[in-house]
């Protein structure tokens, strides 16, 4: 099991990675999004059991050993959240390359930060 | 009849309906954010003198009690907030209908503008921290399409850089949550400080205090964090800059951070040196980068990173006093930092520049302007009568009585440099050059009776902001901020009991 929360943060810092050192517009989105993945991932792990069942509740069902179905709700949610954002990540950088030609940050650097 | 969660439904609701009218009627995005914040206005005021009668206000959304529904709080630390809020964001929606007379969409812009007001409201009233996070990036995501609204290139550039920073720092946030619902098994904020301190000390408390402290400092703009602000802030059309310096950063940075350490974590002597060090960080460079612009609006960007350096030491100190210094000392940055960017929109519109070297001098061209920029001018500098004069005071007495008089000097230093950079700018801005006059064609044009209103009542705000010190007007409002924060964990078995 720990193995996996590590691969987990593997996978998080492989996306800050992207974001912190690759120069093209889509290849930062790209990293932004495997990051909210990673994060995701943690979120559903943490709610998991091993051979835990569904979190559904019937007449007949004796409850335990179920997976917390919280997290799963609360990760779907931020999903939405991720899509929205990359989508207008990808605009704004459909509009930069319409302006400048190039996905390249370096040649795009006109601000002085 | 409960009323808060009005806060979140008017200005969602007033945002679905102006794209459905936008097309056929001209004016439905004007109309409907004015309604909307005029209404939402109104209603904070009403709200907070039920709260200054029943302490908390809780609202079940859905009926579900509790650990399975998400509750809406308003104390007093929120309804600080609501009403700081809804009031600027009223004033600059009115500012808003001149100026957006330049796009060709202005109902677009009045959408995402009340997005923005029902993110920050969401986060102000949410009691359930994966809800404050729903909102925030509400918030978030309005402001980052905002910030890109004037579609140059650099404004798109801006944007996409705010919203890269935005991304990483939510990141740590979420993942900050994440492990904070896998130690505590819950998201109710009341119930999740009850639980950290039923468990006693943990070594993953202070990874996630890291976690939040990058998230909520980057939106806070604290020194490290900074870098996005100053772009955003001086390229998003100026209403957005007034919305995000005098708001945003104060709702999504200072009010999510203080929420958490203050009510949830406990301040612990690390995290209050933490966040004093980056306070004197920010509050130095950004200063010190002020000096060098020469766009009024990246000059006050700078400032506001400077401000918040303020108000982020008068919340480290952590004694009642600097706690009531902090939060007075952002009641009034908010008022007069939107104040002086309304203006820069209007020297902008009334000059045709923002360089401050090719300044005409706005007193000659439009006095209304002038002297609005000049009281916000000497309120944000610290001279007398004004209220930034007695939030500085109060810091600095707040950190001699802390014993810490190293910090005061700093900060009174600080507020000298930041009379020397306003002093710098504000003699172009106001006297200017008689050489510039005329080689514009805007040069002498009229700016709005909408647009000057808003200046006009701001700058009174900033001359009245003191009152709030009085005994009987104010002092229950802002004490009972600063109690919520000065109760601490304390606060949330109150709200917990009250919550079922």
């Amino acid at each position: 099991m720990i193995c996996i929360y590590m691969l987990c943060l593997a996978l998080f810092l492989v996306g800050l990675y992207c974001v912190v050192r690759k120069r093209n517009l889509i290849k930062i989105i790209i990293g932004i999004g495997i990051m909210e993945y990673a994060v995701n991932l943690f979120f559903i792990l943490g709610g998991y059991i091993r051979r835990g069942r569904s979190p559904i509740f019937a007449a007949d069902q004796v409850i335990k050993n179920m997976v917390d179905p919280l997290s799963q709700a609360v990760v779907s949610t931020a999903i939405v959240i991720g899509l929205a954002f990359t989508l207008l990540l990808v605009a704004i950088a459909i509009r930069i390359y319409e302006k400048s030609g190039t996905f390249d940050i370096t040649k795009i650097n006109r601000l002085k930060g | 009849m409960n009323f808060v969660p009005f806060f979140v439904i008017l200005p969602l609701a007033a945002a679905f309906l102006i794209p459905l009218t936008g097309k056929k009627i001209k004016i439905a995005g004007e109309v409907a954010s004015i309604a909307a914040t005029l209404s939402l206005a109104v209603l904070s005021f009403l709200v907070a003198a039920l709260t200054a009668a029943q302490k908390a206000l809780i609202c079940n959304i859905g009926k579900w009690i509790a650990p399975a529904g998400i509750p809406m709080i308003v104390d007093g630390f929120s309804i600080f907030f609501l009403v700081i809020i809804n009031v600027i964001a009223f004033l600059v929606a009115i500012y808003s209908v001149d100026y957006v007379k330049r796009y060709t969409d202005t109902w677009k812009f009045f959408t995402l503008f009340l997005l923005m007001v029902a993110g920050m409201n969401g986060v102000v009233i949410s009691g359930d921290i994966f809800n404050l996070y729903v909102c925030l990036e509400i918030a978030a995501i309005a402001g980052y399409s905002l910030v890109a609204f004037d579609v140059d290139a650099e404004a798109l550039e801006a944007s996409f850089k705010y919203a890269v920073m935005g991304a990483v720092g939510s990141s740590f946030m979420l993942l900050g949550i994440a492990l904070l619902y896998s130690y505590a098994s819950t998201l109710n904020m009341a119930d999740m400080a009850l639980s950290i301190a039923g468990k006693g000390a943990s070594k993953i408390l202070p990874f996630v205090s890291a976690l939040f402290l990058a998230g909520f400092g980057l939106k806070a703009a604290l020194v490290p964090f900074h870098a996005w602000l100053p772009d955003a802030h001086s390229k998003a059309p100026t209403p957005v800059s007034a919305m995000l310096s005098g708001l945003l950063i104060k709702v999504l940075g200072v009010y999510a951070l203080s929420r958490i350490f203050f009510n949830i974590f406990g301040m612990t002597p690390q995290v209050s040196m933490i966040l004093i060090g980056l306070a004197v960080i920010s509050m130095v460079v950004a200063s010190v980068l002020a000096f060098g612009q020469t766009d009024i609006k990246r000059l006050l960007a700078y400032s506001s990173i400077s401000q918040i350096g303020y108000i982020a030491l008068g919340l480290g100190v952590c004694t009642p006093l600097s706690i009531m210094g902090a939060l007075f000392h952002l009641f009034n940055h908010s008022i007069f930092k939107s104040l002086l960017f309304l203006n820069a929109g209007a020297i902008e519109q009334s000059t045709g520049t923002r360089d401050l070297r090719k300044m005409p001098g706005i007193m000659a061209i439009s006095p209304v302007t002038g002297y609005t920029n000049l009281i916000g001018t000497m309120s944000i500098c610290g001279i007398p009568p004004l209220g930034g004069f007695w939030s500085k005071l109060i810091i600095i007495f707040a950190c001699i009585q802390a014993d810490r008089p190293i910090l005061a000097f700093i900060a009174a230093a600080v507020s000298a440099l930041t009379l020397g950079y306003y002093f710098k700018a504000a003699t172009p801005i106001l006297f200017g050059s008689k050489e510039y006059r005329g080689i514009n064609n805007n040069i002498g044009k009229r700016i709005a009776i909408t647009m000057a209103l808003p200046m006009a009542a701001l700058a009174v705000l900033s001359i009245l902001s003191v009152l709030i010190l009085l005994p009987d007007t104010g002092r229950s409002f802002l004490g009972d901020a600063v109690a919520v924060l000065v109760r601490g964990r304390e606060w949330n078995s109150a709200i917990s009991g009250a919550m079922r």
